[in-house]
């Protein structure tokens, strides 16, 4: 029987390696072939180039090393760590071992991994001796990682997470094997070191304790067969489990830098992307949807989903598309536009053709506002901007002022891409026929879709932020020494979503003492009121906004300022803190100066 | 002698303070403000009758004026602490008092309307609250818009800050129907030419008499009544106001330029009265007002033994019921004394 | 029967609460209880950025599912823009998007030509 054993006990893990290497091939050849013809010839491109090199440091940076989750989550990251490069180590230094054991590189691949079965020379050689004990050091090392993922199992809290990511039974499978790889290997090679005197420090020891009260001999060959099987296993079980995305992750970090990138429709490199989600479930941490109890729509459960093939729409559409969790993803997953792909997916059968829209002729301006729809509900806003054109001088058409169509962006954030073309195409004549040299959008939704889906040659788009900063700096408006102590909450689609965060902050330094706080630009929170969430009931928004006031308020602010007519209406729902716009604040700004000159021009009249 | 403190100058604190001083008990009256009345001073003429509020304030001045009762004015209660079976009712060090028994009578706040932006009061100067209105009418006859122009169209909007998710108060204010009947009357009666719309979502005339209002409203005074709720007012440049709503009767959406628009504000629950309550442990409904026991039959019995409600901390009330709430406080702390005698 | 008293009661004028035909209306309220809870002020529709611009009257259309006439519903729900003012607006807090989405879902679904898809 030991025989049999001894003879057979590394097939189950060449069979389970030869597999997962078939499949992992397999996958990743289809998955390429899949890709769109320009992605290929963007790979074709880019593959002799720096860009591979690039990958290949990535790779090493983020697959093993793991250094975003180490950012986010120091423990976490340790844990991720461990396991991976940990393993990585093993496998390289146990193949070097092997080589300078052997003298040659011709030898089977499994004889590095089961080395100390195979070898049973008692070391006396200096390097061998550094050897057999940087394989214990780093044997100690994954073990550390596989403690703290079982520990993670049964308490997440110590790593800061609120909850762990649930389990499907390939992944049990997986886990389990995973789990068990570290410790049947500690035991095989304790037990040939208690027989062989062949261990470092941690096996030897642990070996010479358990010889010392057990005979090890008839167990030694079984205990190297689980270690065997449990390799096996898991390369098995490794496809349909979390683990691919293992490998996956590396092809994605190829393909990402050689400029492969998301389409409107589901296809094979949005596959890679859901299966590069390792589960890790910081995603979890970073959605302000868990301040309103609701906890099984997030990122993670969508990949899963989509993974598993069964997405519902109230998974699928309740989400805020804040960004936040994409901005923290350690993968680097598009998880905003993977979400809306979705959309478009579910929702493609019912996009409106908006035939009754009509061309409504221009008018011709140095400058388009577009106030946007929600700003006709934050009058103040609008307001505040006719006051600022006209007080430079500008000569400008307020496009909406009356009537326009919505911009597009909502329905887009529904996945109804092909309806919202048709509003787009409707309101772009209009912009482009006013022969205007600026377009001017107080919405930070309405700003995102002008400038990414609108095609406006010549035409610079800018968010009112950016335009008064603007006129600041061509002395078009005067400013005035700081007085107020604000907080600058950040939009989501103007800061995550288009990325700015840096003009609204110096144009408030013009006229605020502006409060640095935490949770600010790519930090910032949702406000709770996104249109991207057509499931969440108002109470949960109110939730949502609360949290956020709430965090605010420490600050002891003197009101909150944001620069989204939408931010502002969910906001206006709190009794305990005034908002308002960064337009209001320098409206205000020029009227108090206005005045001002009028006392003085009084008094020097009164003087004469 | 028992010894009760009421805390806010109102009328229902007067009133209920008036009364159990008859009764022969010793009160104290305590009032942040520097003079007593509270908010009924804000009205010019009270529904359903059109009478002056002159004769309220001159009733509630005969209470005060006759010394059966202590007021202490400018000073804010911030702690209700219970000492064995007495009460320690005290504003900062400067002020405690030992009490029998407590009356909360901080009434209510009237809602700020700059809440409702897309309403543009503050923004648009042609845009006033009902309040304001109440005002102009207290000052005279001469009637002109913020502006400075006389206003030949008026619309009055109903529910603002009421019936409302948005301005977290689901509950009807009850009183802003009629007020706004009355104003609209008014408004009628001093500029007769004027076209006046009242735009509501429903007409809730529920005392007697306030049905008669409407009809009068309608058969003497042509206002009209238009089923709809304002989404938006927006200002033109002559500084007239757009306004936009629904006709919902007719199922056409309306527009209409106006040169006054009048938001009927609602009552909410105030500062003072959120203050108190916490302070004194009172148990809160979801509408931020104080909850009485049994809405029924203990109306004025707070959720704390020997702390009674009176007035309009406890729900949205008109003058009357007011009165007649603070009188039924000043009842039940008679009968929660003389239990408390055995 | 029904003519015997000079006059005809044409069956598409009367709300017939006996014969509903309240596949969609079901549908809705399943996915989105809060559309029963509109009390008809019609606050969306006359902020609605869609009704500025055509005669659309999300309000009455709404209305007619609820009261089991959903004509013209498919032609009606398509001029929304989804621009969500509606949503800002509205004083008993409907996900009128929601109601939106779910039924131009709806009329894909209940669809007869799309049955065997459906199956």
């Amino acid at each position: 029987m030991n025989e049999i054993i001894s003879q057979y006990f590394t097939w189950p893990f060449t069979i389970g390696a030869i597999y997962l290497g078939i499949i992992v091939i397999i996958r990743f050849v289809r998955w390429v072939i899949g890709l769109s013809k320009i992605d290929k010839i963007r790979i074709l491109k880019n593959v002799f180039t720096i860009k591979t090199w690039d990958s290949i440091k990535e790779a090493v940076s983020e697959g093993l090393l793991h250094r975003k989750i180490f950012k986010t989550n120091s423990l976490l990251g340790y844990m991720h760590m461990s396991l991976a490069f940990g393993w990585f180590l093993l496998i390289i230094i146990g193949h070097i071992e092997t080589i300078y054991h052997e003298g040659t590189m011709a030898f089977p691949f499994y004889k590095s991994i089961f080395f100390r079965y195979f070898v049973h020379e008692s070391t006396g050689n200096f390097i061998a001796n550094l050897f057999s004990e940087t394989m214990d050091l780093l044997l100690l090392f994954v073990l550390s990682g596989v403690f703290l993922a079982y520990y993670k199992r049964i308490n997440s809290r110590i790593y800061g997470i609120k909850r762990t990511t649930k389990l499907k039974s390939g992944d049990k499978i997986a886990l389990s094997a995973l789990w068990l790889i570290f410790p049947l290997r500690l035991l095989a090679e304790s037990f040939s070191a208690g027989i062989h005197n062949n261990g470092g420090f941690l096996t030897q020891l642990l070996g010479n304790l358990l010889y010392s009260s057990f005979s090890l001999e008839p167990a030694v060959d079984y205990m190297w067969l689980a270690y065997s099987m449990s390799l096996g296993f898991f390369f098995i079980a490794l496809p349909n489990s979390r683990y691919m995305h293992i490998p996956t992750e590396i092809l994605l970090i190829f393909l990402r830098k050689y400029g492969v990138n998301l389409k409107k429709r589901f296809n094979t490199y949005s596959q890679i992307q859901v299966f590069s989600c390792s589960r890790c479930g910081i995603c979890l941490d970073s959605c302000q949807l868990m301040n309103a109890e609701i906890k099984n729509t997030q990122s993670v459960y969508v990949l899963k989903s989509i993974r598993n093939k069964s997405l519902t729409d109230e998974t699928l559409f309740n989400c805020l598309l804040c960004g936040r969790c994409q901005n923290d993803c350690p993968v680097g997953i598009e998880l905003n536009d993977l979400r809306i792909t979705q959309r478009i997916e579910s929702t493609f059968e019912y996009n409106s053709s908006y035939e009754y829209l009509e061309h409504t002729k221009a008018e011709k301006a140095d400058v388009v506002y577009f106030a946007g729809c929600m700003t006709h509900l934050t009058p103040a806003i609008k307001k505040s901007m006719q006051y600022i054109f006209n007080y430079a001088g500008i000569n400008y058409w307020f496009m909406d002022e009356d009537k326009a169509p919505c911009c597009g962006r909502p329905l887009m954030q529904m996945g109804q891409y092909d309806a919202a073309q048709k509003l787009i195409e409707n309101n772009r004549q209009r912009i482009i026929e006013s022969g205007a040299h600026t377009l001017v959008a107080s919405c930070p939704i309405c700003y995102k879709v002008f400038k990414e889906d609108y095609s406006l040659p010549h035409i610079k788009i800018m968010h009112h932020s950016e335009y008064l900063l603007d006129l600041v700096y061509k002395t078009k408006i005067p400013y005035f020494k700081p007085a107020n102590r604000i907080i600058y909450h950040d939009p989501c689609e103007l800061g995550r979503g288009s990325n700015i965060y840096e003009q609204p902050r110096e144009l408030l330094g013009f006229y605020t003492q502006l409060i640095p706080i935490q949770a600010e630009k790519d930090r910032s929170y949702c406000c709770g009121g996104s249109l991207a969430n057509i499931k969440i009931q108002m109470h949960e928004r109110e939730k949502i906004m609360n949290s956020a006031i709430n965090e605010y308020l420490k600050y002891e602010p003197d009101f909150l300022v944001t620069s989204c007519p939408l931010c502002k209406k969910t906001f206006a729902k709190n009794r305990e803190l005034i908002v308002k716009d960064i337009a209001e604040i320098v409206c205000e700004s020029l009227q108090n100066q206005y005045t001002e000159l009028q006392k003085q021009n009084e008094v020097l009249l009164t003087q004469s | 002698m028992k010894h009760i403190v009421t805390i806010g100058g109102g009328i229902a604190g007067i009133e209920a303070s008036d009364v159990l001083a008859e009764m022969g008990y010793k009160v104290t009256l305590v009032e942040k403000e520097k003079s007593l009345g509270g908010n009924v001073s804000k009205w010019s003429y009270l529904f359903p009758n059109m009478r002056p509020i002159g004769e309220i304030e001159d009733y509630m001045k005969s209470k005060y004026d006759s010394n059966r009762f202590t007021v202490i004015k400018n000073t804010e209660v911030n702690q209700i602490k219970r000492k064995k079976d007495k009460l320690e009712v005290s504003a900062g060090d400067e002020l405690k008092l030992i009490a029998d028994s407590v009356i909360v009578a901080t009434g209510f706040e009237v809602f700020d309307a700059k809440r409702k932006e897309e309403y543009g009061y503050k923004i648009y100067d042609n845009v006033i609250t009902s309040v304001d209105l109440e005002n102009m009418l207290k000052n005279g006859k001469n009637i002109t818009t913020p502006t400075g122009k006389i206003p030949k169209k008026i619309a009055f909007i109903h529910c603002v800050g009421s019936r409302d998710e948005k301005s977290g108060n689901h509950y009807c204010s009850k009183l802003c129907c009629v007020t706004s009947v009355k104003q609209a009357i008014e408004m009628n009666e001093i500029l007769p030419d004027a076209e006046i719309y009242c735009l509501y979502i429903d007409l809730r005339m529920y005392g007697l008499e306030f049905e008669e209002l409407y009809l009068k409203a309608q058969k003497q005074h042509n206002i009209q009544f238009i089923r709809g709720k304002l989404s938006e007012a927006a200002e033109n440049m002559d500084k007239t106001i757009l306004i936009k709503a629904e006709d919902t009767l007719s199922g056409y959406p309306i527009k209409m330029n106006v040169d006054l628009v009048v938001l009927l504000v609602g009552m909410e629950s105030g500062k003072n009265t959120q203050q108190i309550g916490k302070c004194a442990n009172l148990s809160f409904n979801s509408n931020r007002f104080l909850q009485p026991v049994d809405p029924h039959l203990a109306r004025n019995n707070s959720s704390q033994a020997g702390i009674f409600l009176a007035g309009t901390c406890s729900s949205p009330m008109s003058v009357k019921e007011t009165l007649d709430n603070a009188r039924s406080a000043a009842v039940e702390v008679h009968k929660y004394l003389m239990n408390s005698d055995h | 029967m029904s003519n015997k008293f000079g006059f005809d009661i044409s069956p598409s004028r009367t709300i017939d609460f006996d014969k509903f035909d309240n596949q969609i209306l079901q549908y809705v309220l399943q996915h989105e209880s809060s559309f029963m809870t509109c009390m008809s002020c019609g606050g969306c529709t006359a902020t609605c950025s869609a009704g500025n611009l055509i005669d659309f009257n999300i309000r009455k259309m709404s209305l007619g599912l609820r009261r089991g006439k959903p004509e013209s519903l498919a032609a009606e729900i398509d001029k929304c823009m989804l621009c969500g003012k509606c949503i800002l607006v509205c004083p008993r807090g409907i996900n009128i998007r929601n109601v939106v989405m779910l039924i131009k879902k709806a009329l894909v679904k209940f669809n007869p030509k799309n049955d065997e898809r459906n199956n």
